[in-house]
């Protein structure tokens, strides 16, 4: 049978993977650049392929949009002729290549012996159950924008997980057992706020940051 | 299992991600060729992280969020490195990192 999201993950896969080969044996930093693109428009497609729609979107803007254009304007005010080549030696190519190809095989070798995830008819429940939220649009349990955002906002999302236990029991005037209708229950979600807000402010020390380091002081041709 | 692709091929994509991103900050001279390998590796990190959030139901929101902030780090990361790599330029005129020897000790 012909399967559609198998032949688009292979397809996409390999692209990206090549770009990524390309982008590492480039020596021509422009064109490192752009295979770099091409590989982030890749990894952005995997993304859409795996139904993260939010986070595809996001990396096509922050990362194609934003981070390129300022990766390109560095090789633009840093480029000392329109081709410079600052070439590797083929021992430490060789050497860089066999470490790598050793790292490669680490890495896989410890993915293979990763037990704990679902496989076989679990891993195509969890999908089954998973697409079944996406097409319901359950905002509670789906993986939808608005998730990610209560998610990020404090509201938190998913089961209620913490419970005041219930009030005993207490007698009223007449001696009477009653239970009150006590104090609202506190519910407590899972969210992300504190590390959101720790983003934010980490945002504002790399502008102030990057303002104060890239400041136009031209102290060119050596020193002073 | 008849539909659909396995976790591990994601895995292993983000795995080669991670590899030539390694090998991209070993090997190259230029400074912003060091940073293109950052990046890279950011990039097989996040593919890890929304692969595991689609196939680990514990996971389903976690993994988005985590990946949202490494794409956040990653864009203020090139853009803290880029503006040292320019004051570097404006230094020394090039942005070999072989030139950049002065803390050593």
């Amino acid at each position: 049978m012909f399967d559609a999201e198998m032949f688009m993950f292979w397809l996409i896969a390999s692209l990206t993977g090549l770009c990524a080969i390309a982008t590492v044996i480039t020596q021509n930093i422009v064109r490192s650049a752009t295979w770099l693109l091409f590989t982030l428009a890749g990894t952005s497609s995997i993304f859409f392929l795996l139904g993260a729609d939010f986070v595809g979107a996001i990396q096509l803007l922050i990362y194609v949009g934003g981070t390129m254009v300022l990766v390109v304007f560095g090789v633009m005010l840093t480029a000392q002729g329109p081709f410079v080549n600052m070439r590797t030696s083929g021992a430490e190519w060789a050497i860089s290549i066999v470490a790598g190809l050793m790292l490669l095989g680490v890495l896989c070798f410890g993915l293979t012996s990763f037990q704990n995830l679902p496989t076989g008819e679990a891993l195509a429940k969890a999908k089954d159950a998973h697409t079944k939220q996406r097409k319901a649009n359950d905002p509670k349990t789906s993986t939808h924008a608005s998730t990610i955002g209560q998610a990020l906002s404090g509201v938190g999302y998913g089961p209620i997980y913490k419970r005041m236990p219930p009030l005993p029991p207490t007698k009223d005037a007449k001696g009477n057992l009653v239970t009150l209708p006590g104090v609202p229950r506190e519910t407590e979600r899972i969210h992300y706020l504190l590390p959101f807000e720790i983003v934010s402010v980490h945002l504002l020390v790399v502008l102030i940051g990057a303002a104060y380091l890239a400041r136009a002081k031209r102290r060119r041709g050596g020193k002073a | 299992m008849s539909e659909g692709v396995a976790l591990y091929p994601y895995l292993v994509l983000g795995a080669l991600l991670f590899t030539c991103g390694v090998i991209c900050m070993a090997t190259k001279r230029n400074a912003i060729g060091v940073l293109i390998g950052v990046e890279l590796v950011l990039n097989g990190s996040n593919i890890n992280f929304v692969a595991f959030s689609q196939y680990n139901p514990d996971f389903q929101v976690e993994g988005m969020i985590f990946a949202l902030f490494v794409i956040v780090m990653a864009a203020g990361e090139a853009a803290v490195a880029l503006a040292i790599v320019l004051n570097f330029y404006n230094n020394h005129s090039t942005v070999d990192v072989d030139s950049a020897e002065e803390l050593k000790g």
